[in-house]
């Protein structure tokens, strides 16, 4: 690839569209759809999430049989799969959202104040870095869980956890050699506060990195909810999330399989869109990065 | 090797291990009375008081503290209150089934990922690499718990031919080792494609081939053992992982170790078994770290010689 193809900043021009690969295109597409879905749940669902039908329980697909007002089937208490699957896509997208913001602003603000306060306090940010990256998230997410016992809150706030490191390493390192540049020296010697110096001029240079790691983090960030909303230890019913949805839906594989297939197919096609969209922003936002 | 670098490294995994306890510590500590779960709430008050003094609860928070550490040192994590045997035990018996199984796994994704890594950056840009890494995507896109259910309705439910749970033999193998394989297979066939092709273009590649290095002996001998170093790297974090990698894989496939023990105590909030694994967990991947950081030293003499100058 050339320099010419990698601009910087976000700014997607719509001459330069025609460029995009299909595939890129598609994926983005999709995460589109994702989104849409998510914000309209309420009025997309044909039906409640709750709302049972005793008399339809475990009916296929309407295009594979089933009754014509399910389109995608009804669970074992004839639940409407599609109106699940609207909500559980609300679900796991807000709370994935929310996690990864959460740990986006700890981990930048921690990055920050490493690299603005050095000595002992960068040491011991760093050392957290360290240890949190040491031990693998799952396992620590589980052991909060299971000593505190299951919250929507501390399931939020335990999706915020998981990543800022990357963050609070990111920022650090990029604030620290930001701050020897000449933009930074002088808008320091005009007398500008560090709030100033670190909020206005430094945070939106190193921004398209921190976008970058975002997109990264986000997969995690679902994946990590619909692991353990599969595992029966996130989202709690009456609620339902894409990954709480499938792990109920393992114990029907025989009779009704679409009930675990549907959200494990959009969890994946998500995950999926997500990685090749990811990886395309990295390619360019980040030429240092390229063919990694 | 250079005594300060090993030095620096020891410490570090040390004052690491010592964190995760400390914080396994406070949390515990911070969760509600152990002696509560233990006994349950309507039990007499003495009854309370002679577990809370025979924990050693009753004392200062700091001694507590002194004991927690002793009791780990003597393998000592406490009862599990399930069946009342020592927690460490109930961990270590399925321990093996574990190991038996990610290491099998790795296996599959080292002999999966790397050669196909190879493969797609030998043949940049053509067909073969974008089929290649189309594959790699998709490999480590699809959720484990996804993919283990795919596996299970195609060749359980279809084709009848593997069992879907238990762990009696090599068939109820394949499934759960595919499933757990596969996505470290699309990332090390990644990051391998990328580490080599990084090295081909180094200018010691461009010199030999001048030199008029055969193309097999320029792969294997000049680019391959520098292209090994950034993957050493990536194949020691995915052995720390092995625990924590199959807790998913476990429950999908009913395969009865450390990951399932772990998801089942967490529901029935069985604390000292959950203990016990987070700090086994820990100190596999303090160690593993470890490792990775020794080999990669010896790997490659630049990095002992520039992390030892530099603290970082």
């Amino acid at each position: 690839m050339t320099a010419e193809a990698l601009p910087h900043g976000l700014r997607i021009a719509p001459r330069r569209l025609a460029k995009y690969s299909p595939l890129v295109l598609t994926c983005i597409g999709f995460l589109g759809l994702v989104l849409f879905a998510a914000a309209f749940a309420d009025v997309l669902a044909p039906k409640h999430y709750t709302a049972q039908d005793l008399l339809n329980r475990l009916k296929p697909p309407s295009f594979l049989g089933g009754p014509a007002q399910y389109l995608l089937g009804t669970d074992e208490l004839g639940r409407d799969v599609l109106s699940r699957l609207l909500y559980g896509i609300r679900v796991s997208v807000v709370v994935a959202i929310l996690g990864t913001v959460i740990g986006a602003v700890i981990g930048t603000f921690l990055g920050f104040v490493a690299a603005h306060m050095r000595g002992l306090v960068e040491e011991a940010i760093m050392m957290m870095v360290d240890v949190q990256a040491a031990v693998p998230f799952l396992i620590i997410a589980l052991a909060v869980l299971a000593f505190f016992g299951n919250s929507l809150t501390l399931f939020i706030i335990i999706m915020g956890i998981n990543g800022w490191e990357n963050y609070a390493r990111l920022t650090r390192g990029m604030v620290l050699s930001a701050s020897t540049h000449g933009y930074a020296v002088a808008v320091r010697s005009l007398g500008a506060n560090p709030w100033r110096i670190y909020g206005r001029h430094i945070l939106p240079n190193i921004a398209s990195a921190l976008i970058v790691q975002f997109t990264l983090n986000f997969p995690s960030t679902i994946l990590l909810e619909t692991s353990l909303s599969f595992l029966g230890l996130g989202i709690q019913p009456p609620l339902t999330s894409l990954g709480q949805m499938l792990g109920a839906g393992r114990n029907h594989l025989i009779l009704a399989w679409w009930i675990a297939v549907v959200p494990g197919v959009t969890i994946f096609l998500t995950t999926l869109s997500i990685s090749i969209v990811g990886d395309w922003l990295r390619d360019r936002l980040d030429p240092t990065l390229r063919g990694r | 090797m250079n005594l300060r670098f090993v030095c620096i490294k020891l410490l570090r995994a040390m004052l690491t291990a010592l964190i995760v306890l400390t914080f396994v510590f406070v949390v515990l500590r911070l969760s509600g009375d152990p002696i509560e779960n233990l006994v349950g709430d309507e039990a007499p008050a003495d009854v309370v008081e002679y577990y809370r003094a025979k924990y050693g609860l009753d004392r200062p928070i700091f001694e507590q503290y002194v004991l927690y550490f002793q009791g780990i040192a003597h393998g000592d994590m406490g009862i599990s209150f399930r069946d009342q045997r020592d927690a460490l035990d109930v961990v270590i018996e399925r321990l093996p089934n574990t190991l038996r199984l990610g290491l099998v796994s790795f296996a599959f994704s080292l002999l999966m990922g790397i050669p196909l890594g190879i493969v797609a950056a030998l043949n940049r840009n053509t067909a073969l690499d974008r089929f290649t890494m189309g594959f790699a995507v998709f490999g480590y896109s699809i959720p484990n718990f996804f993919l283990g259910i795919v596996l299970i309705l195609a060749f359980t439910m279809w084709l009848r031919v593997l069992p879907s749970s238990g762990s009696g033999s090599v068939w109820h193998m394949i499934m759960p080792v595919v499933t757990l394989g596969t996505a470290g297979a699309g990332s090390l066939a990644r990051f391998a494609r990328s580490s080599m092709l990084e090295v081909l273009n180094k200018s010691y590649i461009l010199a030999a081939k001048a030199k008029g290095v055969p193309r097999l002996r320029r792969i294997g001998w000049h680019a391959l053992p520098n292209a090994a170093i950034p993957i050493v790297t990536i194949i020691g974090f995915r052995l720390g992982d092995l625990i924590a990698g199959s807790v998913v894989t476990e429950t999908v496939f009913a395969w009865p170790g450390v990951g399932r023990l772990l998801v089942t105590s967490v529901g029935s909030r069985d604390l000292a078994v959950v203990q016990a694994i987070l700090i086994l967990v820990a100190f596999t991947m303090v160690i593993a770290n470890l490792l990775v950081d020794f080999i990669y030293g010896w790997v490659d003499p630049r990095i002992r010689v520039s992390s030892a100058l530099e603290k970082d």
